[in-house]
């Protein structure tokens, strides 16, 4: 669970077909940049559960 | 030679190099250690908290290097250039998960580099060879693309001179590092990151509220590189895939880049010393959540290229599209402040490269196969000089190498070091490797990537694998034949040498272990 919630944002980032297109734009961003930009502060945030859940 | 040099650019370049040139040589104050212990000089006594780790870290892997060489393949390409945000979010799961437990066993064991852990686990000095020669071979280019990414700027200043001459300036910049590296060893680059970090992101924000303003939103900046990049990719007859988005055949070159490069990046000997140097392993993982603010930033200097794009910048070089841009948009002043950021932030990670080399050396190469019965002090005298030797011939490369070798070397080092990452990685979990079968398997990743690479004409990165229409990079492509060749040789020769390591020196040391 723990190995599968870290892999998540990286798996993520294998879907290149999905997120490969410029439709639906984000503050001018097609989505290919502001989809792949979001998945960093995710897999931080991914990251800070299971350090947490560790923790307890 | 200096007729059309920026001087307002060029007195704030200078002041903020000699700012950090004190800091280099006042470093070796900090935190108090005997510098002639090759654990205090080549690894700070392994103990910087949190914030200095993040600071060390984040200057130690987000090179100079990166801030020219992402945005130039944007610039060039486009999307395909992207692939550093993928790989930037590989890594850190990866640091969190393995480096905490290295971490602890270097830490019992008094392991300075990855060479010194494979050779405790495994008990075999070839592997432990094999493992450290790559460290080295990779990261001498590398030291030597820093000094290609400070020229670029030194350049963009307005500095001209032929022949040898129009090095100078780099190899004052470049001897004034080696000479605080020598006298304060990992220090130095610690201290002078802090500085170099905060510039980096000042000059960041700056280029990401600046240039929109002036080129009308993030959706005209995209709308214009687009066009620029659609332009190219058709004056080319549809031979160089240029555009926003990924061409379909480019799509399994740009994953298999993120992912092999993230095998590779951890494996480095300056990301082990900049990793070890931490206090705990809870700093690590501390790190591994707080180091993605770097990617963010990265993510957003790569965008850099574009924006060079849509600004108009010309340029037959594409690494120096980053400093066109800055000298179009920004003040004098504010443009030596970019440049100087750029510049010190290619002396961190040479320092750190070159005193992780130099420990490799000296651990894993002189001090088993020359000289066993060396001291510490011993140690960290060879370590020191040989960071000298290991700048001396970063920058002869430079002076004396077209710099298209480093590049091609560089691309080629990142697939070499993946091929350590199973007898590194693996053995924090399991012992059931046979140290003559990783090493059988990293002797087949080197040399089919490295054959998969030639061409008579260049090095290539990609190649196809079954048939024509996949492409993958080499070095995963090697990594693959790498771990099948480990996996089936383990399973055949029999694995009784020594295992100097236990399973509890894998887990957390207790608090009250820890340096302050």
């Amino acid at each position: 669970m723990k190995y599968l919630l870290l892999m998540l944002p990286s798996l993520a980032s294998f879907l290149v077909p999905f997120y490969n297109v410029t439709e639906p734009r984000l503050f001018g961003f097609p989505f290919f940049y502001w989809f792949l930009v979001v998945l960093i502060p995710l897999s931080s945030l991914v990251t800070y559960l299971v350090y947490k859940g560790e923790k307890r | 030679m200096i007729d059309h040099l920026n001087w307002a650019a060029a007195a704030v370049f200078l002041g903020f190099f000699l700012l950090v040139t004190v800091l280099g040589f006042v470093a070796a104050h900090w935190k108090r250690g005997d510098l002639n212990d090759l654990n205090e000089w080549g690894l700070g006594g392994r103990r910087f908290g949190a914030w200095i780790s993040w600071f060390l870290i984040g200057g130690d892997l987000y090179t100079a290097y990166t801030v020219i060489a992402v945005p130039s393949v944007l610039y060039a390409v486009g999307a395909y250039g992207f692939f550093a945000v993928p790989y930037t979010i590989i890594i850190y799961p990866l640091l969190y998960l393995t480096f905490p437990r290295l971490w602890a066993v270097a830490h019992r064991k008094n392991y300075l580099t990855a060479g010194d852990y494979v050779l405790g686990r495994y008990g075999n000095r070839w592997l432990e060879l094999a493992v450290a020669f790559t460290g080295i071979l990779a990261t001498m280019p590398y030291i030597a693309l820093q000094l290609v990414g400070m020229e670029h700027v030194i350049d963009a200043l307005g500095f001209e001179g032929h022949g040898l001459m129009s090095h100078l300036p780099l190899t004052i910049a470049f001897v004034i590092l080696a000479l605080y590296t020598y006298r304060s060893g990992l220090r130095a680059p610690a201290m002078i990151a802090f500085v170099k970090d905060i510039m980096i992101y000042v000059f960041v924000l700056a280029a990401i509220i600046v240039v929109p303003m002036k080129l009308g939103g993030y959706g005209a900046i995209f709308d214009a590189a687009g066009a620029a990049l659609a332009k190219k990719a058709a004056a080319s007859g549809g031979k160089i895939a240029a555009g926003l988005l990924l061409a379909p055949k480019q799509m399994f070159p740009f994953i298999s880049l993120a992912i092999g490069s993230g095998l590779a990046l951890l494996m480095y000997p300056h990301s082990m010393t900049g990793v070890l140097s931490a206090r705990s392993g809870n700093t690590i993982r501390v790190n591994a959540i707080a180091l993605p603010t770097y990617s963010v930033m990265l993510a957003l200097i790569a965008l850099m290229g574009y924006m060079a794009l849509a600004a108009g910048v010309h340029v037959t070089n594409p690494q120096d599209a980053v400093p066109h841009l800055i000298l179009a948009i920004f003040p004098d002043w504010f443009v030596g402040f970019c440049f100087a950021a750029i510049a010190i932030g290619a002396l961190v990670p040479a320092a750190i490269m070159s005193i992780g080399a130099a420990n490799t050396f000296t651990r894993n190469i002189w001090k088993p196969f020359i000289h066993p019965a060396m001291s510490a002090q011993e140690e960290a005298v060879l370590a020191k000089l040989m960071s000298l030797i290991v700048k001396v011939g970063a920058l002869a490369f430079i002076l004396f190498v077209p710099t298209k070798f480093a590049l091609d070397l560089q691309l080629l080092g990142g697939m070499w070091m993946a091929q350590v990452f199973p007898a590194v990685i693996f053995g924090l979990y399991s012992r059931w490797f046979s140290g003559w079968a990783l090493l059988a398997g990293w002797a087949t990743g080197m040399v089919i990537g490295t054959w998969l690479a030639w061409t008579p004409t260049a090095w290539v990165p990609v190649h196809t694998v079954f048939g024509s229409s996949f492409a993958v990079y080499n070095g995963v492509t090697a990594f693959v034949a790498n771990v099948v060749v480990a996996i089936t040789l383990s399973a055949l020769l029999p694995n009784t040498a020594n295992d100097e390591t236990r399973a509890e020196d894998y887990a957390d040391l207790p608090e009250t272990q820890l340096a302050q």
